[in-house]
């Protein structure tokens, strides 16, 4: 049966989520975006204690709660109470938001990919006392959304049955703090036969403290600063064989893009999730637009025909309308995923509609509000710069629309390229 | 708890009205606009399907209950078959659902059966809209005054349909500044039916431009009786039911585009198969996606009270109206030449499209 009301635990869980993100982050935003790559302990450490007391915080939903038998019969909530978790701590700042301890992106390739002893080795070092990061490193130089042009290489040595690194990394999301600041780990996609295009494609988990990965740069970005972006070098970097995740063989020509797939498998599930990032700065931006203007004895008269409202009431009205609308494909999309129904074209359309949405609210907002707006008094601006990355990363708006058009036309990836 | 399926119910309806849509409002709509005329068997055979009846409880003549989420899901199935057709078939719902949503238990009892137990289609109407660009639904130029046992209306509407065959409307006129509806039967004195308008499009629609020259409606007309009524839900009603019938016509041309897209050749490829079209695609079926969840939603909190119901069923159906001219404008775009040629439907749907923004208070859910 159709039905739009919050669980219960998500309700609770947002209105705690709303108190860190009113207390703990909106008052030190403008602070860290002008103090780029300086580390929110207090944000940090808090969230840590925070989710060690919970179990929350990982970007895919724990395993666990599956096999207990109390809570065998109730509807999954995993990947829905995540996704409102994002948004919410996303509406008090995105870029701090994404140096959440708990492993990120590296720590749901795990969860997606991984065999049980590899998710107990690597995921362990979350739930221990001091706040650890891991992180995922797929683009390089010259391969940004064309992944299969990666030429990062991972070569056993059969001497020492370890995997040897080769290759460089960019925009690594937390990489700094994943592999310098905590005993974390970076998720590094890599090709154990160069030939085979993207059916060799694997993940590899390099923990923090490997001989040979090195951070070599900290990049300077348009927003969200607090976030640590790295350039990373593997340079005959050793890691165990056990630290591939998937099989360790190119197999048949038949599963050719098996290893591949499990980036997109990965995609599937966190699309969404970085989908519902965005809708918490597009609502913290309309929010904040609706008091500025009722500040200035404007109050948005719902009801009317367009014909009797302002053209900055309209533009309001129509900014909700994206929002709001952008948000139930989110949740629609984690909904299937929690119900595991197939959500690809479901994941995308809610990251290619939230990655425009954001962008043209944020934007609409600035030019909203004149003068006011354009200036760094507000986080209007902020939030315009910080927007933009939502529209780009894990798969930019035009990736994404490349994706659902696969899905809705029924075609291959080379019936439309 | 978050949902996303319809219940079974509503599944078989659903399904039923699909077939409804496509074998025959589809494949009648083509000459029908071109006729301006539905035939009144198209308009029966939609009647039967039941959608009203199973709106009103057993005690008023029907065989279930009301909810707005089953009639958003059964105006998007109409409206993928033809918006005219659509209108034509849930017209005597601008008559009952009023009734049933703000009427006083009498005129529950004295009127819904007349509707809903009758076995053929009557177009029992419903008259909101005026000859107005900036027509405001809460602020009416039409007027009702008290006058001894009765109340005076003064006006002009329009886009009233089968005003000439109606056998009774509600009209909406401002009482103290407040919109409320009045019951107004067929040939009392003043009601005035004017002439067939013409249209951008839904032409096979017959709508009215309809006179109130100092129509006497007795005191107990007036809808929810002596004390009149809020005017919100079926304003609300309103803009959901134009909201799914929107989603329903732009899936239509969604589809159509998409299929001929993936039929014709350009440069040694299928359309499809050029991102500037698929993109396109990508777009419309996104949105569509993403006004039916907004749709649905409004509808939900309709049916259960939410205090932010009218809001949401605001923006819905602006959401709506514009969506709705986005995709059959693009549905034309991607067939080109063919697309502007009355032959294919496309045409016919942005013509009908643009209508979303204009249509409120021609069909409630």
């Amino acid at each position: 049966m159709i039905d739009f009301e919050m669980p219960k635990p998500i309700a609770q869980q947002r209105y705690a989520l709303q108190t860190v993100a009113e207390n703990m982050m909106r008052p030190v935003s403008r602070y860290f975006d002008e103090h780029e790559h300086e580390i929110p302990w207090d944000y940090i450490n808090f969230m840590h204690m925070a989710m060690r007391q919970t179990g929350a915080g990982s970007l895919a939903p724990s395993d666990s709660k599956k096999d207990d038998p109390e809570k065998k019969d109730r509807p999954r909530i995993g990947y829905q109470s995540l996704a409102f978790m994002l948004e919410m701590l996303s509406w008090g700042d995105v870029g701090m938001y994404l140096v959440t301890p708990g492993g990120g992106l590296g720590a749901a390739a795990v969860e997606a990919t991984g065999t049980p002893e590899q998710k107990e080795k690597f995921l362990a070092r979350f739930r221990q006392e001091k706040p650890v990061f891991a992180a995922m490193a797929m683009t390089e130089p010259q391969a940004g959304s064309d992944t299969s042009a990666i030429r990062t290489t991972a070569v056993m040595d059969p001497k020492t049955n370890e995997w040897v690194l080769n290759g460089e990394k960019i925009f690594v999301t937390a990489g700094h703090k994943a592999l310098e600041v905590s005993p974390g780990f970076v998720v590094v996609w890599a090709t154990i036969d160069p030939s085979a295009g993207r059916a060799g494609m694997r993940p590899f988990v390099v923990e923090a403290g490997t001989p040979g990965v090195k951070v070599t740069k900290l990049e300077h970005k348009m927003g969200i600063r607090v976030s640590d972006t790295a350039a990373i070098v593997l340079q005959d970097c050793r890691i165990p064989f056990e630290n591939i995740l998937g099989p360790a063989e190119v197999i048949s020509k038949k599963e050719t893009t098996k290893g591949f797939k499990g980036a997109m498998a990965t995609f599937d599930a966190t699309r969404p999730l970085v989908a519902a990032t965005a809708i918490g700065v597009a609502r913290a931006t309309v929010e904040l637009v609706k008091e500025l203007l009722a500040g200035q004895g404007i109050t948005i008269r719902y009801g009317l025909p367009p014909q009797k409202l302002s053209a900055v009431e309209r533009d309001v009205i129509e900014m909700e309308v994206m929002l709001r609308s952008a948000w139930l494909l989110v949740i629609k999309a984690v909904w299937m995923a929690d119900n595991g129904m197939p959500n690809s074209k479901e994941a995308s359309m809610s990251k290619v509609r939230a990655g425009d949405v954001v962008t043209r609210i944020t934007q609409k907002a600035v030019e909203l509000m004149g003068p006011l707006g354009y200036t760094r008094d507000y986080l209007l601006e902020k939030w315009f710069r910080d927007a933009k990355i939502s529209d780009i990363y894990e798969g930019t708006g035009q990736i994404n629309r490349l994706v659902v058009a696969r899905n809705i036309l029924n075609y291959s990836g080379s019936e439309l390229r | 708890m978050y949902s996303f399926e319809p219940n079974e119910e509503q599944k078989m309806l659903v399904e039923a009205i699909n077939r409804y849509a496509t074998s025959d409002l589809r494949a009648s709509a083509h000459d029908a606009d071109e006729d301006n005329n539905l035939p009144l068997k198209l308009i029966q055979k939609g009647w039967e399907l039941g959608y009203l009846q199973a709106s009103v409880p057993a005690e008023y003549g029907g065989f279930g209950e009301h909810s707005a989420v089953t009639g958003v899901l059964a105006a998007e199935e109409m409206a993928y078959g033809d918006l005219a057709g659509a209108l034509a078939v849930m017209t005597p719902g601008l008559f009952a659902l009023p009734v049933l949503l703000a009427g006083s238990e009498e005129q529950k009892q004295k009127y819904l059966p007349q509707v809903v137990e009758n076995p053929d289609w009557t177009p029992y109407t419903g008259a909101l809209l005026e000859p107005r660009f900036d027509f405001d639904p809460n602020d009416l130029a039409t007027t009702a005054v008290e006058d001894g046992d009765a109340y005076v209306i003064q006006g002009e509407k329009v886009y009233v349909p089968y005003a000439e065959s109606a056998p009774a409307f509600i009209v909406y006129a401002a009482l103290e500044g407040k919109t409320q509806g009045f019951i107004v039967e067929k040939g009392t004195s003043g009601l005035e039916v004017a002439e067939r308008q013409k249209l951008l499009g839904i032409n096979a629609l017959p709508v009215h431009r309809v006179c109130f020259n100092a129509v006497r409606v007795p005191r107990e007309n007036r809808l929810g009786g002596p004390q009149g009524h809020d005017f919100a839900p079926v304003l609300d009603s309103a803009r959901v039911a134009m909201a799914g019938l929107g989603v329903g016509l732009a899936r239509a041309a969604f589809e159509y585009s998409r299929d001929y897209a993936k039929e014709r050749e350009v440069f040694g490829v299928k359309v499809a198969q050029k991102q500037a079209i698929a993109f396109m695609l990508a777009e419309m079926a996104t949105e569509i996606e993403a006004i039916r969840l907004l749709a649905w939603e409004a509808a939900w909190m309709l049916d259960n009270g939410k205090e932010e119901a009218s809001t949401a069923a605001y923006l819905a159906f602006t959401g709506a109206a514009n969506m709705a001219m986005m995709v059959t404008d693009r549905a034309v775009q991607i067939l080109g030449g063919h697309g502007y040629i009355r032959e294919h439907p496309v045409e016919l749907w942005m013509r009908n499209g643009r209508g979303i923004a204009t249509f409120t208070g021609l069909a409630l859910i």
